[in-house]
Order: C-alpha cells, then structure tokens, then sequence
C-alpha cells in the first residue's frame, strides 16, 4: 500500500505556477504572430492577458498582499472593455472588406 | 463518518432526488396547466398520469438519435451535455436544513457550504448560455440559429437585473454565503412577523424579489419569455434538430434551472428553511395537518360514488390511507430538527414553481424587441434604483 | 491532493491552449479559451483567490466569451483555408518566442529558492478583503475603469451601428 498521506499532503511550489504563466503566455504569444485569422488573434490576445492574471495571483499568494488580486480585477474590467470595442471594429472591417484574415486589411485604401 | 464517505452519500441522495424533481417537474406542470385549461392531463399512465414521466423516459431513450449530415457532430453532441451539466450543479450550494445530529454525525442536509455561494450560482447561470449558444449554431438549421442567438442575447440582458436584485438583499445580508444568508433571517418581528428578506426592515426587499422573478422567467426561458422556443414562431428554436436523450437534456436542463432558481429565490428573500410563524405558535404542526387533510379529503372522495372513475376506487383510498400513514412521521421528535425546516423550504420553493407554471397557464408571450426593450430600459434602472436605494437606508440606518 | 488537482487542471489549461493555436475554426478556438479560463478559474481557487475565481467565470468566460462566440457566429465565417505562404513570420517569431521563454526559464530558475510552497488556505482573498481594499485604497482607479467602460459602451455602439 503506498504511502497515500504523504502524496495527498504534498504541496505545489510556486514557480510552477510561474511556468504554467510563462507556457500559457508563450503558447499566446506564438498564435499572436503565427495566426492569420483576426478573431483567432484576437483569442491570443486574451490568453496572454489571462496568463499575466495567473502570474499577478501567484506574487500576490507569496507576498500575502492583496493588491495583485486588484490588479487582476482591473486586467479583467480592461480586457472587457477592449473586447467590446474591438469586436465592433472587427464587424466594421468585416462589412467593410467581407474578409477576416489580417493579411489581406493591408492598405488603408478600400 | 469519513468526511469523504458521508459526502459520497449526500450527493448520490441529491443527485437522485434532483432528477426525480426534474422528471416530476414535469408532471406538475403537465396537470396544472390542463386545469387551468379546464382538462384533465395525463390521466391514463398509471393513476392520474403518475407514471407518465416513466412513460417519457423510456420513449425518450429508446428514440433514435439523430445528428444532422452537415452539423459539426463534437458541438451537436456537446452542448446538450454542458446545459444539463451547469444547470444540475446549481443544487449543491443551496442550504436545505439548519445543521442536525445524525446518528452521532453532525451534518445538515445541503451539500457544501462555501463563501462565494451566490456568485457561483450567478457564474452557473452565465455560463449556461453556451448550451443554448453552441446547440443552435451546431445544428447548421436557420431556425435553430435564430432561436439560440435571440434566447442567448435575452439570457444574457436580463443577467444584469438577476444580479443587481441578488446584490440587494446582500446589503442586509453582508455575506454571500447561502447558509449565513438563510441563519440571518430566523427570528421574528414583535414575536410574529417573520424576519425574511422581503419583509427585513429597515429595507424590505419586496421589489428585489419582484424583480428577481421576472429576470428568472428570462433566464429560464419561460413564458412570458420563451420566444426562443415558441413552437409557433421558430419550429422549436435552439433545440429543433435534437431528438432522443439530447432532447431530454435540454428539457431536464430547464426544469433543474427553474427548480434550482426557485430554490435561491427561497434561500435569498423568503427565508430558506424559517417558518411562517414561531414555532412556539404551533408551526410545527403545519407539514403532519396538511398531509392528513390531503389524507382525509382523499378517503372522502374515494366514498362518494360519483366522482369514482375506473381506477380510482382502488388509488385514491390507497393514496389516502398512504399520506394519512405519513402524517405522523413529521410528529416524531427525533426526526423533527431534519423534516420541518427541509418541509419549510420545499413548501416555498415548491411554491414558487407553482408560480411559474401558473404564469405559463396565463399570460401570453413578449416579442422580442419588447423582451429587449422591457429589460434595458425599464427592469435594469429599476433594478439600479433599488439596489441604490436599499444602499443609502443601509447607510442611514447605521 | 493539490498536486494532483494542479497537475490536473495545468495539463487542461495548456492542452486547451495548445488547441485553441492549433485549431483552424475560430469556435473550436473560443471554445478552447473558454476551457482554459475555466481551469485557470480552478487554480485561482487553489491560489486562494475565491472572488476573482468567480468574476473570472461571471465576466470573462461568461459575458466576454459570450461576445467572442456571438460574433464569430454572426460573422459566420469558416476556417482558415489556404497555408500561410508567409514562411518568413513564422522564422522570426519562433527564436523570438523561445527567446522569451529562455528568458523566464533562466529568472524562474534563479529566483526559484526565494519562493514558499503554495498552501491552499495560506493567504485567501474573498470578497470582503478585496472589496474593502477596493473602495478604499483604490477608489480612483475603480472609478476611472468605469468611466472606461461607459467609453466602451458608446464605441461600441457608434461602430456596430447601421450606417442608413
């Protein structure tokens, strides 16, 4: 029978967390400059900001402060307010150039 | 007990006793909407349609499954299965009884106990839009997409007034724990009046729990919003093209979202498990009265031999002698600290779906530019005015 | 057992991440993030963090995601379909990214010893900790992001709107 007490009982060190942010961050990142569709950029997008969230709850568990809890929530409240406006201009580019692959929005010129 | 075992047992309980609600839900609604329309509903399926939700869920299983030939199979098959997942897991933050000896286990019948209780009911509810969302776009039918997109942007507008109304009694309240909120409304005005939510002073929050409900209606999709479902307007909306058990998802995901809105409703403003009236005033008497009055009413018509149709000669005296046998058992002083507060709870929860089956035997439908409109401009600022309100006599009344 | 959940629900958060780059339909990709929003809201609680759990799953993978999905339904736009012939992004960005990621593995690894095990319980930041400290110390930023918001709000509609 092993020793299940001591495998329950075992504790996550923190840098783990750190990496996970520092994979999720990378994983964004690279589909940021890799992907061509703008809604799947765009999802990138909100994977990085979700890995900083991750990274701000990690310090704020170490420091024992509070305050990395509140930044989070404003990361949250800004990643909001820029989804709603940046959803519309992509519905306006989408009316306007019936395309959404960012490599073909390349002239300022309709 | 093991804390793990005694946890085990208590969710195959709830679990079991859910979905029984779920399937009987079903049969309520059924009876009571004939009789408000002056017929008899199911009647045939054992005595007076008993069985008749056996009847469904054999039918229903044995259907055959259909996935259309050009809709994305992974979504088609996933949707139904989160709807049903987040609406069934509403159940386990709502507190049905104060905490009880058990055997030498101290335990209370509500499965866990956290202290962010109401928003991971709120978090349930946004999140179960994606059923709807992702089974109207999966099923590649215009008419499904057209009933997901109208019921997923009415479940989210009308989120805003759910939660502003849940946020007004957490001004009294202070907590967002279920369990508190509920132990904050025992004791009873000038030896009487209870101290529930709607009746709290220095804010009665009679207006949040009107508000509450209609928003409900909403979430819920019921009528007088169930637009997105009308048989007559949209096919049958999101869930047109599922059939078998996928339907049956759907339809059980309704019933667990109304049971488990109705039973927050009763934990946030009616007072959870608290009596009418002090116990000292013989409150406890109310569950074993009206069992033996529903006993006795049944064995008198069982005598009178016009009203005895085929089979109810033998059922109603059945039924009768049965509830007059469970009558006493809400007497016994051992099982009294369980059986009269989980009573209190199911009676007003169990009311308030009576409620809105009522409202659906009743009132018509909203179109859906007045669903939009009645939620944005009339239902969220009277919503911000009374959370405004109930903050600035909070504040005042120190 | 916080071993086992984290180890759990990290390899949910980076497989779904993982698919939400991989994938070519845009929904496939939003139903991605909404998996890895919800593991992250898991780690959180295991971080101690109960309300930013719960707004995470309300806001983000509730109303947020909710928009994503809305639109790229709306849009109905399919997959992407030709290969990218653009072989000189893809050179650059890859060293670019495991640059980075060098980076952090070498600060992570250095800076490894001054961390403490995260014990579940340790340090929990519920509502009442983070409201108070919200409306207090920072009041002005609260009250700055909801101008920000009804900013949003007013550009969103101005640019969703039919144009007559």
């Amino acid at each position: 029978m092993p020793d299940l007490t001591h495998v329950l009982a075992a504790q996550v060190p923190l840098s783990w967390y750190l990496i996970l942010s520092v994979i999720l961050f990378v994983i964004g990142a690279a589909g940021f400059l890799i992907r061509r569709n703008i809604l799947t950029v765009f999802m990138c997008i909100e994977l990085m900001l979700n890995a900083v969230n991750l990274s701000f709850l990690s310090f704020s568990h170490q420091l024992k402060n509070v305050d990395g809890h509140i930044y989070s929530f404003f990361v949250m409240v800004v990643a909001a307010a820029e989804a709603a406006v940046g959803l519309a201009i992509i519905l306006t580019v989408f009316k306007n150039r019936a395309t959404l692959e960012i490599d073909e929005v390349s002239s300022l010129k309709l | 007990m093991n804390f793990y075992l005694l946890t085990l047992l208590k969710m195959a309980l709830t679990a079991f006793v859910l979905l029984t609600c779920c399937a009987y839900a079903v049969w309520v609604e059924r009876k009571v909407l004939a009789h408000i329309q002056l017929r008899p509903g199911p009647y045939r399926v054992g005595p007076h349609g008993l069985l008749q939700p056996l009847a469904d869920l054999i039918k229903l299983l044995t259907k055959e499954g259909i996935v259309p030939s050009y809709a994305n199979p992974f979504f088609y098959l996933l949707a139904p299965f989160l709807a049903v997942t987040l609406a069934l897991s509403g159940i386990v933050v709502i507190p049905f009884t104060p905490e009880f000896d058990l055997f030498g286990v101290r335990t209370a019948i509500g499965l866990t106990d956290i202290n962010i209780g109401i928003l991971f009911l709120l978090a349930l509810s946004s999140l179960g839009v994606y059923g709807i969302a992702i089974g109207g776009w999966a099923s590649n039918n215009k008419y499904a997409l057209m009933g997901s997109l109208r019921s997923s942007a009415q479940m989210v507008s009308y989120e805003l007034p759910l939660a502003m109304a849940v946020a007004s009694p957490l001004l009294l309240a202070n907590t967002l724990n279920l369990r508190q909120i509920v132990e904050m409304q025992g004791g009873y005005y000038l030896g009487f009046l209870p101290k529930w939510t709607i009746f709290a002073l220095p804010a009665p929050q009679i207006l949040a729990f009107v508000i509450f409900l209609i928003a409900a209606f909403a979430e819920t999709n019921r009528v007088p919003f169930d637009l997105p479902e009308a048989e007559s307007e949209l096919v049958a909306g999101f869930h047109t093209e599922y059939s078998s058990m996928m339907f049956a998802s759907f339809f059980m995901a309704e019933y667990a979202n109304i049971i488990v809105i109705c039973c927050l409703a009763t934990a946030l403003f009616l007072g959870g498990w608290h009596p009418l009236w002090p116990a000292a005033y013989g409150s406890d008497l109310v569950p074993a009265v009206l069992l033996a009055g529903a006993g006795l009413i049944l064995l008198f018509h069982a005598t009178q031999a016009a009203r005895r149709r085929k089979w109810d000669r033998f059922t109603f005296p059945v039924f009768g002698v049965l509830l007059l046998a469970l009558s006493p058992v809400f007497l016994v002083p051992a099982l009294k600290p369980v059986l009269i507060p989980l009573f209190w709870y199911v009676a007003k929860a169990g009311f308030l779906v009576f409620v809105f089956i009522w409202i659906r035997g009743t009132l018509p439908r909203f179109r859906y530019d007045q669903l939009m409109r009645f939620a944005w401009t009339f239902l969220f600022p009277l919503a911000l005015a009374n959370l405004l309100a109930t903050g600035l006599i909070v504040a005042l009344a120190g | 057992m916080d071993v086992i959940l984290f180890l759990v629900f990290a390899a949910i958060a980076v497989g779904c991440a993982l698919n939400l780059v991989l994938q070519t339909h845009p929904i496939s990709s939003a139903l991605s993030l909404i998996g890895v929003m919800g593991s992250l809201a898991v780690l959180y609680l295991l971080l101690g963090g109960e309300f930013l759990a719960a707004v995470q799953l309300i806001v983000y993978a509730g109303a947020i995601m909710v928009l994503f999905v809305f639109v790229i339904m709306l849009l109905n736009a399919g997959g992407e379909k030709r290969p990218s012939r653009k072989v000189l992004r893809t050179a650059v960005a890859l060293p670019l990214l495991f640059t980075l990621a060098g980076v952090a593995a070498y600060i992570l690894a250095t800076q490894a010893p001054r961390t403490e095990a995260v014990r579940f319980g340790g340090f929990t930041a519920g509502p009442y900790e983070v409201g108070r400290v919200l409306f207090t110390t920072w009041l002005l930023p609260f009250e700055v992001t909801s101008i920000l918001i009804l900013i949003a709000i007013l550009g969103a509609v101005v640019l969703a709107r039919k144009e007559i």
